[in-house]
């Protein structure tokens, strides 16, 4: 067996070195960002550098970035904090972090490309009352972009808040910013795990999750967790759509050649990083677990979900049926090999023989 | 002589992380970044390991089993679960009634009031002068049903280190849960979640001198204690805390409470001889200086000090710019308004003007220690020279 080759990156991408640099400065800094002495004032600096430099990446104010545990917080926070009086409306695809977070959600469908359905938004906006739309910019296990700003002109016509999940978009596509609110994650970036981010439109106000303490201007309690903040932040510098760019044509390499696999979402403008790949028949369970030992690192929708695989939401919302259990989701990270497309379709190809001859 | 680095007193607000929790923590930037969830992969089961390794270690800090840690993203977030989801899983019934002290952290007072909105009753009871609760205070709040108790076991501030078991036995009697943030006591005095007989209790990674970003809170499985999450998401945490587990925090939170399991007594020993040193050159230093609350039960690094001659605290900080030191809890830090605490044990606004909180930690060496009492005392000489 070669070296192993991570190609989960929509898990958590590995951490940049950037990232890693400034983890470790600010764990020397020490200090808590709220105090007034000399070591609290320097952890403040870093903290607020850190604030502008998330801003300006996203054309948002710095006083309007709250600082959160990750993007499930994030995401978690716009739901419960901008929804008093209103509905709340989601797409099908959204993650399983959001749909959890609003339950009682309507839920709006996909079309078979993953894309949403712009004319059942259209008609949900049109039941009346205010509500509070929930869309990815780019999903998590087929990488299909929304069509985000067609989706906020019909919210802004009727009136309705529109909160982005950017959490696997920032970063590597252009996000535009045409949202309400947006939650980041700094670990999909590049950055370590444990911090995110909500950016609120200017003029935007959420109630808080977590009380007390005062910090992130009332909107999000407890000691900022300064490291993995600065590292978000050194990874977002890198984390560009230019410089993933150069993934599409790794993941073009690999569509092209599994042959007998359909791309989920193919039709549709996606990740460039991003592929899933449905073996119609072979358990997708079965075929991480095959390529696993062959030590090749994918998964099987989202990796919270990991071990209570069965079908994919996802697939199911885009109509794949039976297949929907079949998806394997393979997703570059930002340092992947030039050779990663070889090296996966070589292994790939002998498990799908292998697994395709079990199946028929 | 001026220091050629700043002396930190300021233990309180956060702790420097111990250089054994960074090198534990190391391995999880530099070699396996894996999502701890992902265990479909042998990169992220060997992330799950490390992540159950560190919670056993949290359990272990406090007599619990690991599976009754919930990690979390600190202990504000920690207490915020505690009390508000201890109250909304039980719903306004017939306990309505949520108890707890006047000197307790913001995030709790907070997260108790904010349930007056969903229907609850939150009492803040007193405490007295020397910063304890009176037991007979807490034994007539609980004469009417209540649903929880949250009691601090070391103050932020005054240091006072709460009888944890008394409180356990009365509120455990009257049929409620029993909640305490353990943000200051954890690894500073011995807690054991069976001798005191407590539900719920919150931790802090870096004031445990792990990494900030990081904190559990231990829910009671036997009889077992029921929360509604904050928020939910991935169901990670048993459903109580959602969200990607933050591997290498994980790790150094866990080594932070392995090495506390096995240092903290002897640190606290440590800790309170500096102090004594801090407090032997300050007292002949500046006469009539005061230490605020309870001498005794008290946890080893703290001081709390009034200075006489009615100077003005931030101005003894700003004329002392090398000593890190606070006029109170760092998340108000900046604010103008005087400690609740200390107007709470009964001190007059002007007094509290003249307070400072000194933190001595593991770190702080016997050097440190007497320099920062020279050096505050030279800033208030200069101060009560001027005037």
């Amino acid at each position: 067996m070669s070296t192993p080759l991570y190609l989960d990156a929509n898990a958590t991408e590995p951490l940049r070195p950037a990232a890693r640099a400034a983890v470790l400065a600010a764990m020397e800094l020490g200090g808590n960002p709220s105090s007034v002495h000399a070591a609290g004032r320097a952890a403040r600096r870093l903290l607020e550098e850190a604030r502008e430099a998330v801003a300006a990446r996203f054309g948002a104010r710095p006083q309007d970035v709250v600082f959160t545990g990750g993007g499930t917080e994030a995401n978690a926070l716009a739901l419960r904090g901008l929804a008093a009086g209103r509905r709340v409306l989601v797409g099908a695809t959204e993650h399983p972090a959001v749909l959890a977070a609003a339950p009682d959600a309507a839920v709006l469908p996909v079309l078979a490309d993953g894309t949403l359905d712009l004319d059942a938004l259209e008609a949900a906006l049109a039941e009346g009352g205010p509500a509070l739309v929930a869309l990815m910019a780019a999903n998590n296990e087929t990488g299909v972009l929304h069509p985000l700003a067609a989706a906020a002109e019909l919210c802004r016509r009727h009136g309705a808040l529109l909160h982005v999940d950017a959490v696997q978009a920032a970063g590597r596509v252009a996000v535009p910013a045409v949202w309400d609110s947006l939650a980041l994650s700094g670990h999909k970036l590049g950055g370590p795990p444990g911090a995110g981010a909500l950016l609120l439109r200017a003029g935007v106000e959420v109630a808080p999750l977590i009380a007390g303490g005062g910090q992130e201007r009332g909107r999000r309690g407890g000691t900022e967790p300064l490291p993995a903040i600065a590292g978000m932040a050194a990874a977002l510098a890198e984390a560009t759509p230019e410089a993933a760019s150069r993934l599409a044509a790794l993941r073009h390499a690999i569509e092209a050649g599994a042959a007998g696999a359909v791309v989920a979402g193919a039709a549709a403008a996606r990740l460039p990083n991003t592929t899933c790949l449905v073996l119609p028949g072979v358990a997708a369970e079965t075929q991480v677990i095959a390529l696993d030992i062959a030590g090749f690192r994918v998964s099987a929708g989202a990796a919270c979900s990991s071990g209570k695989v069965a079908r994919s939401p996802v697939l199911q919302a885009m109509g794949f049926g039976e297949d929907a259990g079949c998806g394997i989701r393979v997703s570059l990270p930002w340092n992947a090999p030039a050779d990663a497309a070889e090296r996966f379709l070589a292994a790939w190809a002998a498990m799908r023989d292998r697994l395709s001859r079990r199946a028929a | 002589m001026r220091p050629n680095r700043p002396i930190y007193l300021d233990n309180h607000a956060t702790t420097p992380v111990d250089p054994r929790v960074l090198a534990a923590m190391r391995p999880w930037w530099e070699e396996n970044f894996a999502n701890p969830h992902s265990v479909e992969h042998a990169m992220g089961r060997e992330a799950e390991a490390a992540v159950e390794t560190a919670r056993g270690h949290v359990a272990e800090l406090i007599g619990a089993s690991a599976s009754e840690i919930i990690l979390t993203s600190g202990a504000t977030e920690a207490n915020n679960i505690a009390i508000k989801g201890a109250a909304r899983f039980l719903g306004a019934g017939e306990r309505r009634r949520v108890i707890t002290l006047a000197t307790e952290h913001k995030c709790v007072l907070e997260s108790v009031r904010d349930l007056a909105a969903e229907g609850f009753e939150p009492v803040v009871l007193p405490v007295r002068p020397d910063g304890l609760l009176d037991l007979e205070v807490l034994r007539q709040a609980l004469a009417t049903p209540t649903l929880l108790v949250s009691v601090m076991a070391v103050n932020n501030e005054i240091g006072v280190v709460q009888d944890l078991a008394g409180i356990g036995a009365l509120v455990k009697a009257a049929g409620a849960l029993f909640h305490t943030d353990a943000a200051q006591g954890c690894g500073r005095v011995p807690l054991d979640v069976e001798e005191l007989r407590v539900d719920l209790l919150s931790i802090s990674g870096h004031k445990i001198y792990g990494p900030k970003g990081i904190g559990a809170l231990y829910v009671r499985r036997r009889p077992r204690v029921r929360l509604q999450p904050l928020f939910s998401g991935g169901g990670q945490e048993r459903g109580l805390r959602s969200g990607t587990l933050a591997t290498p925090l994980i790790v150094g939170f866990g080594e932070a409470a392995r090495i506390a399991a096995i240092e903290g007594m002897l640190d606290a020993g440590r800790i309170a001889g500096q102090r004594e040193v801090f407090l032997t050159r300050l007292r002949a230093e500046v006469p009539g200086i005061r230490v605020n609350a309870s001498q005794e039960h008290r946890v080893a690094g703290n001081t709390n000090l009034t200075f006489p001659g009615g100077v003005d605290a931030q101005a003894l900080m700003a004329a002392a710019p090398e000593v890190c030191v606070s006029t109170g809890s760092a998340c108000s830090s900046a604010a103008v308004e005087p400690s609740y605490v200390l107007a709470a044990i009964g001190l007059p606004e002007a007094e509290a003007r003249s307070t400072l909180r000194v933190g001595i930690g593991r770190f702080t060496s016997p050097a440190e220690a007497e320099q920062g009492a020279a050096l505050l005392a030279a800033a208030w000489r200069g101060l009560v020279e001027q005037d």
